[in-house]
């Protein structure tokens, strides 16, 4: 009863198979979602980035044509702030961290005062978008306009205005991690000492489809139905029927559909979600919003804002002896669902990179400003991290005439498997960060482009490489470990393998896919480990009425944390199978193996059953095991042991046109070793798109407020440039793989390491350029042309 | 008041009558419910609102619905013939040139004109040319090659 080897696909680059419906325009997002009777929701939003409400008048707009409610801030009793998820004063046995949070309160409709423009005050809801949006500019509110402060730098300065009452001087936290006392001595021994102010900008994630959100109340039978932009729908109906409308859990469904794009920005729970979901309740009508590229400028959470102060200590031969730094972390307006763990725990802790450093010391303060609430923005404190580093190692290579190759090849910290405990706090995986990056050079060719460049700078062009190698930490995470560190949440996933009668299979996720390809990657692992077609697997995910409790996209965890959740369920799927096959076989369930689709007796070719005939078994169990309970369905979850640390090395070349400052780049080469590849067609594309974010920081990204109004001047995408496909090259992009121990599948993780390592390597590059101008470092990003040619005219001088 | 639209789409046509200030992407949307065409921007950046109109790759939100009275519209949904799909759409599948899918729908009706004006075009002109459409996810790199496969089978097809 052989049946025919089914072809492996795990590992290939099959295509992808949400591809059809996306492709033809029959992809669901949430805006395509119709729903009978809906309702439109338009929000009033401060024009002001800090003013206290004395009045608000809704008279005109609910008297216009089609409006069917108007709520303030005051009309939502009963509901409370939203709620921030890491609790910085919850972690303990972290040497050295500091206990501080200021728990400020984050109304969904602001009663008191807004704190950024686009703060929203009010909710119009009417029969249609137009009316709703007429309306919403109906209601007056009169506004006590108050002086607002927006610098990263200033924010806690003791002139500048305050903005909650429980955060005085604007401090949210202080926090810090390593040893300060073998830095100093680190620096005291020192041959040479570097520093340098680096200033990591305010990025805006702009995924390409704005938040949206649909809410439908069912009075029949209780229960609420919200569709919503969600990389995490079971952590967006946790936290809004636990914490902000008190509401039974059980009677909501989260849907989160097709998802244009998260980058983070669709992580964590927004006040239209809430104010929505809570108006359909009390209309008992559909409320549906979706923002527009405006309101999502003013409202998304944004990224990066960093301002540090570094400080690199290295003896003659280049080695790394202490790394100083200090770091003030904007937060914005409000303490966004993840934000306090951003720029520490998922900062602080990556600052020893791949190289072995004598001793580390941060200290990073959080403060909030008159700006958009910051969170994880991809990457999420590790590109902030390894741009600090990096720019760093240059920095110190430069002031002790090393190149800056040879000095990052003399500190890597060397091959292991296993643990190799850092200086903050964590312990790597396993990694050959010298393998990869050697691979880099040998690919990129390095000794010729350096003649290369020799030759052109002779022109007078000026031509520069920059490096990056890097760490990351993804697979988030072990749940008793960020609890220690103070999660409010366990980051564990969940996986369901439910196996039909006829054999085939659907399996259910709590990760999510905007853009990922699960239904791809996790239906090519289930084919693999059963032994069938791809064709008989299909992945369910984004929606709290057929998944298990999960916890969603984020991290780069959905391969290594929702996968190996899967994979464990599969085997449980497969030991079930096997005592059911020994017993129609009349063997020992001992001596029965699954290969190739089928469980077989070992060492008796010719005797097995197929999967069909057992999963047919399983529902129609009539010659059954005694006392084995009927039906083919598992679930599991997976909690890691540890996080898993991706790595690699990036080079980038550019040429600067010195009579403009216009930056160029001219090639790309990429190696990443991100552990076992499921697609590597897949991870590549991810490795594309994360480049392409780490050259627009390098390059043109860039929120900016002004600092008298407080207005965010990029606010549209006219003003905030997004890269476009004729800036960028064709990246060349290679792999070392060095799997994890941490999970079966050896996989680390591949959705942020191109953000992480592209800036550094770009803002590198152009410092290489400019090394004959004299200079050696430009403190702020982008490196827009102005920027670059006012560098240039600097240096004249 | 409004006024009377009559456009065929996709080889259907519709008479509507519609708010003079309704913008062309939303009476594909909302009016005709054809929601493949996605709306990622207000200030015409983004170009996941691209269609062809009269032949012409036109972005729907720069549009009244009024302006397209008379117009001929194709839409991502109108694009396979027979359940055969496009060779644009098809190279963004075999290469890999989508990710999350949203910007999809522009992309591939904005390289609908492209391979027309450039039937064999050289990768600085499909940069180029795709300088009104974003996308976030990609990086472009597959997009360029995408559209560079289609190019290819195309100019095949033709042979």
């Amino acid at each position: 009863m052989a049946t025919a080897t089914v072809e492996r696909v795990l590992g290939k680059s099959i295509k992808r198979r949400e591809d059809p419906r996306f492709i033809t325009g029959r992809g669901t997002y949430v805006d395509d979602v119709k729903l009978p009777g809906a309702t439109y929701a338009a929000f009033v939003r401060s024009p002001h980035a800090h003013a206290r409400i004395r009045k608000i008048d809704t008279t005109a707009a609910r008297t216009h044509p089609g409006v069917v409610a108007v709520f303030t801030g005051s009309d939502m009793t009963g509901v409370n702030s939203l709620p921030c998820g890491w609790d910085l004063r919850k972690a303990k046995n972290i040497p050295g961290v500091v206990q501080d949070l200021a728990m400020v309160p984050h109304m969904p409709l602001t009663a008191d005062a807004a704190r950024h423009v686009g703060d929203p005050v009010a909710v119009v809801i009417a029969e249609s978008h137009e009316a709703a949006v007429d309306a919403a500019e109906k209601v007056k509110v009169d506004w006590e306009v108050l002086k607002a402060i927006t610098s990263t730098d200033r924010a806690a300065a003791a002139a500048s205005p305050q903005l909650h009452a429980g955060a005085p001087g604007n401090v949210a936290f202080k926090w810090e991690i390593g040893d300060a006392a073998a830095t100093d001595a680190a620096f005291r021994n020192a041959a040479v000492t570097v520093k340098k102010r680096i200033v990591n900008q305010r990025l805006v994630a702009n995924a390409m489809e704005p938040r949206a959100c649909a809410a439908r109340y069912d009075e029949a039978n209780g229960e609420l139905t919200l569709w919503v932009t969600s990389q995490n729908p079971h952590v967006h109906r946790l936290l809004m029927c636990a914490f902000v409308l008190g509401i039974p859990e059980h009677k909501v469904r989260v849907i989160a559909p097709d998802v244009g794009g998260g980058f983070g920005s669709k992580v964590f729970l927004y006040n239209e979600e809430v104010v929505c979901s809570w108006a359909a309740r009390a209309l008992k009508r559909p409320v549906r919003w979706t923002a527009s590229r405006r309101e999502a400028y003013v409202t998304d959470a944004h990224g990066r804002d960093h301002v540090t102060d570094a400080e690199l200590a290295l003896d003659r031969d280049g080695k790394m002896l202490g790394l100083r730094v200090k770091t003030t972390a904007n937060l914005g307006a409000y303490l966004s669902t993840f934000a306090p763990a951003i720029p520490t725990f998922l900062y602080g802790t990556l600052l020893n990179g791949v190289y072995a450093i004598g001793a580390i010391h941060c200290q990073v303060t959080g403060v909030f400003s008159n700006t958009t609430a910051v969170d994880a923005y991809r990457g999420a404190g590790r590109p902030e991290a390894a741009y600090v580093l990096e720019r760093m190692v240059e920095a110190g290579a430069r002031a002790i005439g090393m190149d800056t190759a040879e000095l990052r090849r003399r500190n890597f910290i060397p091959r292991f498997s296993g643990a190799f405990q850092t200086l903050v706090a964590v312990a790597y995986d396993s990694g050959d960060y010298a393998g990869a990056f050697d691979k880099l050079l040998q690919i990129f060719d390095y000794r010729k482009f350096r003649a290369e460049q020799d030759a052109a700078r002779k022109e007078g062009r000026l031509l520069g490489v920059g490096f990056s190698a890097y760490i990351e930490a993804c697979s988030i995470a072990p749940s008793k470990l960020v609890g220690a560190l103070g999660a409010g949440a366990g980051l564990y996933e969940s996986g369901k393998v439910r196996v039909h009668p006829t054999g085939m299979v659907t399996v259910y996720t709590g990760s999510h896919s905007h853009g990922q390809g699960h239904e791809t990657t996790f239906a090519q692992l289930v084919a693999d480990e059963l032994g069938i077609p791809i064709e008989q697997v299909e992945i369910v995910h984004g929606d709290t009425g057929q998944i298990p409790f999960g916890m969603g996209t984020y991290g780069s965890r959905s391969a290594s944390v929702g996968g190996t959740a899967i994979l464990m369920s599969l085997n449980k799927i497969k030991e079930k199978g096997k005592k059911i096959a020994a017993h129609l076989m009349e063997a020992s369930p001992g001596d029965i193996e699954y290969a190739n689709g089928q469980f077989q007796v070992r060492g008796a070719p010719g005797k097995a059953v197929p999967f069909g005939a057992v999963s047919l078994t399983a529902y129609v169990p009539h010659n059954f095991p005694e006392g084995l309970e009927p039906g083919l369905e598992e679930t599991s979850f997976y909690d890691p042991s540890n996080f898993c640390f991706p790595f690699g090395a990036h080079a980038c070349v550019v040429e600067v046109d010195r009579d403009t400052g216009r930056v160029t780049i001219l090639r790309y080469v990429a190696v990443d070793d991100v552990g076992n590849v499921m697609n590597p067609m897949i991870v590549d594309g991810m490795v594309h798109g994360g480049i392409a974010q780490g050259v627009g920081q390098a390059l043109c990204e860039g929120a900016v407020y002004d600092e008298a109004s407080g207005q965010l001047m990029t606010g549209t995408m006219m003003d905030y440039a997004l890269p476009k496909a004729d800036m960028l090259p064709m990246y060349e992009t290679d792999r070392t793989v060095t799997p994890t121990p941490v999970n079966p599948l050896g996989v680390k993780g591949a959705g942020e390491t191109g953000t992480i390592a592209a800036t550094p390597a770009v803002v590198n590059a152009v410092v290489d350029a400019l090394a004959p101008l004299g200079i050696d470092h430009i403190e702020t990003m982008p490196l827009s042309a102005e920027r670059v040619w006012s560098a240039i005219q600097n240096a004249k001088r | 008041m409004k006024l009377p639209v009559k456009t065929t789409i996709n080889g259907q046509t519709h008479s509507h009558e519609v708010e003079p200030r309704l913008l062309l992407v939303h009476y594909i949307r909302e009016t005709v419910g054809l929601t493949g065409t996605h709306v990622g921007c207000d200030t015409s950046q983004c170009g996941a609102c691209t269609i062809l109109m009269d032949g012409q790759a036109v972005k729907a939100c720069t549009l009244f619905a009024v302006q397209a009275d008379g117009a001929t519209i194709t839409t991502i949904e109108g694009l396979a013939k027979n359940g055969e799909l496009h060779p644009i759409q098809m190279g963004f599948w075999e290469k890999h040139g989508l990710q999350c899918g949203f910007c999809t729908p522009g992309m591939i009706m904005t390289a609908c004109q492209m391979l027309e004006r450039y039937p064999n075009p050289t990768e600085e002109q499909i940069r180029h040319q795709l300088e009104g459409n974003l996308c976030r996810c990609t990086g472009y790199h597959n997009i360029v090659k995408a559209i560079q496969w289609a190019a290819e089978q195309m100019a095949a097809g033709k042979k």
